[in-house]
């Protein structure tokens, strides 16, 4: 994985201003170690061997003052960017996730899909900010400090510069090298730790079974003895794993220590000053510090990347192209023409050229077997599921080549299961027609017989109402929408037998002078229609 | 509560005490290669006799290497160490649950549970550990300045309580303090774009999207402005931290000058009462994610002891009743039951014989108090009133296990396990032979299906059975329950979550499988139910009305309503499709 994904800066403007701010302050950062160690090294040997009181050295003392009081200042600096761009870079990230995944359409998130996004764009983008906050300033400041530490260090003794020179670059190389043959290997050590995660999982989801054939107690030996198998398994990758880390830190440690017991042994020859031998040692480990703190925190960067490439992944998916035709035929006869949809992951094809006709003010009814294609029927209508072969037609004109939102705005739809929103009864049926008077709103409530409720307050997903009361008011929603084509599918499903009789006579009306297209499970609903068309499982008939 | 999941912790005591001890070994090498390295310099400043210095020599190779090495060994220890506490904690927390019966959970519930089970682990790991280590080296680094120059000691140790204490909870608190200002804009914009990704269909047939994503827009402009207003006080802890870096080494040197110039410290020491701090420093750069870890690990232990402290729902009597022997009648009068003791009676005044061979269906809509039933029978739950006896024993004078022995459930969600499907066949009996396991599929009308299969029984049936379909994994779970051999089956809809076809076919076969045997059919179709000897019809925990199919459906009432609702309509005109 790459330490900085592209996509980012591509997609997240902030990230930049985030990088420059951070490069800023990593230069600062940099300038004042050097400064603390010079300053540092100048008052040590004053005062060693110069004998130099502390009078002597207020300059230089209300100097590192300053200069601890700048890195403060910086840290604190480093904190507020992050914390503002991360913010930033999230809202960015989720303005685009949603508006792109609306585009991409029903059928392409439908599933677990829906469900997974809204997990992503809520809490799983927020592994975004150790990312921003730890890992990328870190990586920052382990390119400019190692160059400007060095470089100050090549200015008072080049023997030293020239040793940590060689050993620096040897950090990430190795790094790379050890974490390349172990990568594999990790790899193949997540998955079994996420396979022990599942096991247990599976066998607490199961207890209900087992407890039923009295096999539950045995199932904790299994437990620890699965536990304990990945352990071993789990440590004898780790024994490699942590070599990356081993070497990284004697690399690291053991240079620091030879360029001390270097400078040391060239201070009793006299080839070198103190002032310089104790500048070369307090910068030393400075050259490594943020090349080990990176390491440190390279889980926080994975997460964020993970999150965030996941992000990129649905914003990069092509949408659909669209018809842009507005010039809609009036009245048009729709005809579905050996339409074939199949769905991915589904052995059968949902239809499998299967071909309709529906002449303006029809009502027809579609029945047959769940599975049979009826809800697909009416996506193909919708514009929603893009026939693999075959073509849905608007009079003469192909679907796909006409302006889907102004098709659809001729169309009221009711889904088998509908969705509500948070919010009020009143607000959700407004759906159909946000300008409605609340009269019209509440006249389309009575007709779908969901006036008793039409003041409840809803929360996510419609909960507080029955799945015959979302009905109803999905119901009233197409009745209010007032649209030419009207497409239901199977609204009274979830009604008593009296709801649905009143709803079945407020279709009636409605259907009147307009094209209505349902799929029906009760006999009552289909005696609605002037037609029934059977759908048989594409398997049956192929 | 941090204390009590310490005790967690007995079975690795030792390894971890040595993960201490290397952790300790590692973060003391570092700081004592810069001391030792500062007063080697200092003390080859003034020029002596190589010789002098060789011990020093020596002492920060070492320092130099042992730093790495002992930092591997405290890994390595340190995660042996965590693994077998988990694996300890798992099992304690299943024993647990195994206790609480399956009322206790639901899906979401349990895989939180699994979740906050690894989590609490990071209690050793990474917080622990690293405190404990941390708190050790700082000592004894303390301990070296305050040996050298006790004001260098005193010191050091306010700069390090300043960044290991102070700064961790001033970074804590400001972030509680941020996210409780969040929390409601938080929660809002979370809400609003889970409602808009699930009603996307809704959205775009109705031209609603554009509205929509304004809204969410706005919303989320409000919560990002105020996570961007707390950054100011964010960078507290981490301001406060570097402060108190810098401070030491400046007060090092403010209070080792004047030292040094009256004699009470060494000059060659000046060094490394300076640059002592500045190692030091590392034992608290671990801290706040420490702190982190911390405040996730509490939040996990919570809910994992709520479990553990949970009440068992149903316990077994402390002198249970011996099993009494077959044929087995199952005997239920007057019983009634509810989940909780505030909730209302899921079931109310039941009265039913299944005397041996017996075969009643118990019908009804949803949430009529059928699979109630079935868990009170079950021994899952306790019922309030009533009793239900086999062969004239109270169950509640049963042991749980043995009471499961005689009744047997295949349930409407009943569990596969990510394995083949022998495997979990054979569960019912593991000492079914390959034999037994093909006859009972044959009854479950499985084998013929099985028999295509190219691994046949070795198959596997993915997570939660997801590589077969509905129908074959409820007649798996029957087959499984055939093999079980239970004296007394109860069927809790097995049909549920098929589509017509499917679950009527399914219905069929159960019915025959199951002839002869004492069987409870708790469904809400009622296709197929004319095979069996009474239908009981149960609405809001009540019986409203009971007899055989035919009598049913002789009369008015739920059940013929319920009848005719389940009949496909009568095309009027077919169009060939």
């Amino acid at each position: 994985m790459k330490p900085l994904d592209p996509r980012l800066l591509k997609h997240a403007r902030t990230t930049r201003i985030f990088l420059v701010a951070s490069v800023a302050l990593g230069t600062a950062t940099a300038g004042l170690i050097i400064a603390q160690a010079t300053l540092l090294a100048d008052m040590i040997t004053r005062v060693f061997l110069g004998g130099a009181t502390l009078g002597d050295l207020r300059t230089p003392l209300l100097l590192l003052l300053a200069v601890v009081l700048g890195r403060t200042l910086v840290a604190w600096l480093q904190e507020v960017a992050a914390h503002r761009s991360s913010a930033a870079v999230k809202s960015q990230l989720r303005g685009r996730l949603l508006a792109h995944a609306l585009r991409l359409g029903p059928r392409w998130l439908s599933g677990e899909r829906s469900g997974e996004l809204a997990t992503l764009a809520t809490r799983g983008i927020d592994a975004l900010d150790d990312y921003f906050s730890r890992y990328l300033p870190q990586l920052v400041l382990a390119v400019i400090v190692p160059v400007a530490v060095g470089a100050r260090i090549l200015l008072g003794d080049w023997l030293s510069a020239v040793t940590i020179a060689t050993t620096l670059p040897l950090i990430p190389v190795f790094a790379i090298l050890v974490g390349l043959t172990t990568q594999r290997k990790m790899d193949r050590q997540w998955r079994t730790l996420s396979v022990l995660s599942a096991h247990f999982l599976d066998v607490v989801a199961g207890l209900p079974t087992l407890k039923i054939f009295g096999r539950a107690r045995a199932q904790a030996d299994k437990i620890r003895e699965v536990t304990d198998r990945y352990r071993r398994a789990t440590m004898s990758t780790l024994r490699i794993a942590f070599l990356s880390a081993l070497v990284l830190e004697l690399l690291s440690t053991l240079s620091v220590a030879l360029v001390a017991v270097s400078i040391g042994l060239r201070l009793v020859e006299g080839g070198l000053g103190l002032e310089t031998a104790l500048l070369v040692l307090i910068l030393a480990p400075e050259a490594y510090l943020p090349l080990r703190q990176v390491g440190a925190q390279y889980h926080a960067s994975v997460q964020g990347l993970t999150a965030a490439g996941r992000i990129f992944e649905v914003i990069e998916t092509p949408a659909p192209s669209t018809g842009t035709r507005t010039d809609l035929p009036v009245d048009p006869v729709l005809r579905l023409d050996a339409v074939t949809v199949a769905y991915e992951g589904r052995d059968t094809p949902a239809l499998d050229g299967f071909s309709l006709t529906v002449h303006p003010g029809e009502t027809v009814a579609l029945t047959g077997p769940s599975g049979a294609g009826k809800s697909t029927v009416l996506a193909a209508l919708l514009g929603f599921v893009r026939p693999d072969s075959g073509r849905v037609l608007v009079d003469w004109d192909d679907l796909a080549d006409l302006d889907p939102d102004a098709w659809r705005a001729r169309i009221a739809w009711v889904p088998q299961r509908p969705h509500l929103f948070a919010g009020t009864v009143a607000a959700n049926i407004r759906l159909g027609r946000p300008d409605a008077s609340d009269a019209d709103v509440r006249e389309a409530a009575r007709a779908a017989n969901a006036l008793d409720f039409l003041d409840t307050p809803l929360g996510e997903r419609g909960l507080g109402l029955s799945a015959g009361q979302r009905q109803r008011v999905a119901l009233a929603r197409a009745f209010l929408r007032d649209a030419p084509l009207l497409l239901l599918d199977e609204p009274t499903s979830n009604l008593d037998a009296e709801s649905e009789a009143a709803v079945i006579q407020a279709v009636r009306r409605l259907a009147a002078n307009r094209t209505v297209v349902l799929a029906a499970h009760r006999p009552a609903l289909a005696a609605l229609a002037d037609r029934v068309v059977s759908l048989e499982p594409a398997a049956v008939t192929a | 509560m941090i204390l009590r999941l310490l005790s967690f912790a007995r079975p690795a005591r030792g390894r971890l005490a040595l993960a201490v001890l290397f952790g300790v070994l590692a973060l003391g090498s570092g700081v004592a290669l810069m001391a030792t390295s500062a007063w080697l310099i200092s003390r080859a400043a003034q020029h002596p006799p190589v010789l002098m210095l060789m011990v020093a020599i020596v002492a920060v190779r070492a320092f130099g290497l042992g730093r790495g090495v002992f930092r591997y060994l405290e890994r390595l220890t340190g995660h042996d160490a965590t693994f077998r506490i988990l694996a300890d904690l798992r099992a304690r927390v299943y024993e647990r649950l195994e206790r609480l019966g399956p009322g206790f959970h639901s899906g979401d519930l349990l895989n939180r549970l699994v979740a906050d089970v690894d989590a609490v682990q990071d209690l050793f790991l990474r917080v622990l550990l690293p405190c404990t280590v941390a708190a050790v080296v700082g000592g004894l680094s303390v301990g070296l300045a305050w040996a050298l120059l006790p004001s260098a000691g005193a010191v050091l140790l306010c700069a390090l309580l300043l960044a290991g204490v102070v700064a961790p909870w001033l970074t804590a608190t400001t972030a509680r303090r941020a996210e409780h200002r969040t929390t409601d804009l938080r929660a809002d914009l979370t809400s609003h774009v889970v409602d808009t990704l699930h009603g996307a269909p809704e959205l775009i047939a109705y031209g609603a999207a554009p509205a929509r994503l304004a809204e969410a827009a706005r919303l989320d402009r409000d919560f990002t402005r105020a996570s961007a207003r707390s950054a100011t006080t964010a960078g507290a802890g981490a301001a406060v931290s570097a402060l108190a870096g810098g401070l030491a080494v400046w007060g090092s040197l403010a209070v080792g000058v004047p030292a040094v110039r009256s004699g009470a410290l060494d000059g060659v020491l000046l060094a490394v009462i300076v640059l002592l701090p500045l190692a030091a420093f590392e034992v608290v750069n671990g801290l706040p994610l420490a702190a982190q870890y911390r405040e996730r690990v509490r939040r996990s232990g919570t809910r994992v002891f709520a479990v553990l402290d949970a009440p068992e729902p149903v316990p077994d009597p402390e002198t249970p009743t011996p099993l009494p022997e077959a044929p087995y009648t199952l005997e239920i009068t007057n019983l009634q039951a509810r989940w909780t003791p505030t909730a209302p009676l899921a079931l109310n005044d039941i009265s039913l014989t299944l005397t041996p061979g017996r075969r009643c269906a118990i019908v009804g809509p949803s949430g009529s108090g059928k699979t109630t039933l079935t868990a009170v029978l079950l021994r899952f739950l306790e019922p309030s009133s009533g009793q239900a006896t086999l062969n004239n024993t109270d169950i509640r004078d049963l042991t749980g296990d043995d009471v499961r022995r005689v009744i047997g459930l295949c349930a409407q969600d009943a569990h596969l396990f990510d394995s083949t499907i022998g495997a979990n066949i054979r569960l019912a009996r593991p000492t079914a032979t390959d034999e037994e396991i093909r006859d009972a599929l044959n009854r479950a009308r499985l084998l013929d299906w099985i028999d295509t299969l190219p691994q046949g029984l070795d198959t596997h049936v993915g997570e939660h059975g997801a590589q077969v379909s509905g129908g074959q994994r409820q007649r798996i779970a029957l087959a499984r329950a055939l093999l079980a051999d239970f004296p007394i089956l109860l069927l809790d809809e097995p049909a549920e979550h098929l589509d017509v076809a499917t679950a009527d076919a399914l219905t069929a076969d159960l019915l025959t499988a199951t002839e002869g045997r004492t069987t409870l059919l708790v469904t809400h179709r009622l296709t197929g139910l004319d095979a069996v000897d009474e239908i009981i019809v149960l609405d809001e925990g009540q019986v409203i009305d009971r007899g055989t199919h035919t009598d049913l459906l002789s009369r008015p009432g739920l059940y013929r309503t319920l009848w005719h609702h389940e009949q496909p309509p009568e095309p009027t005109l077919i169009q060939s499709a």
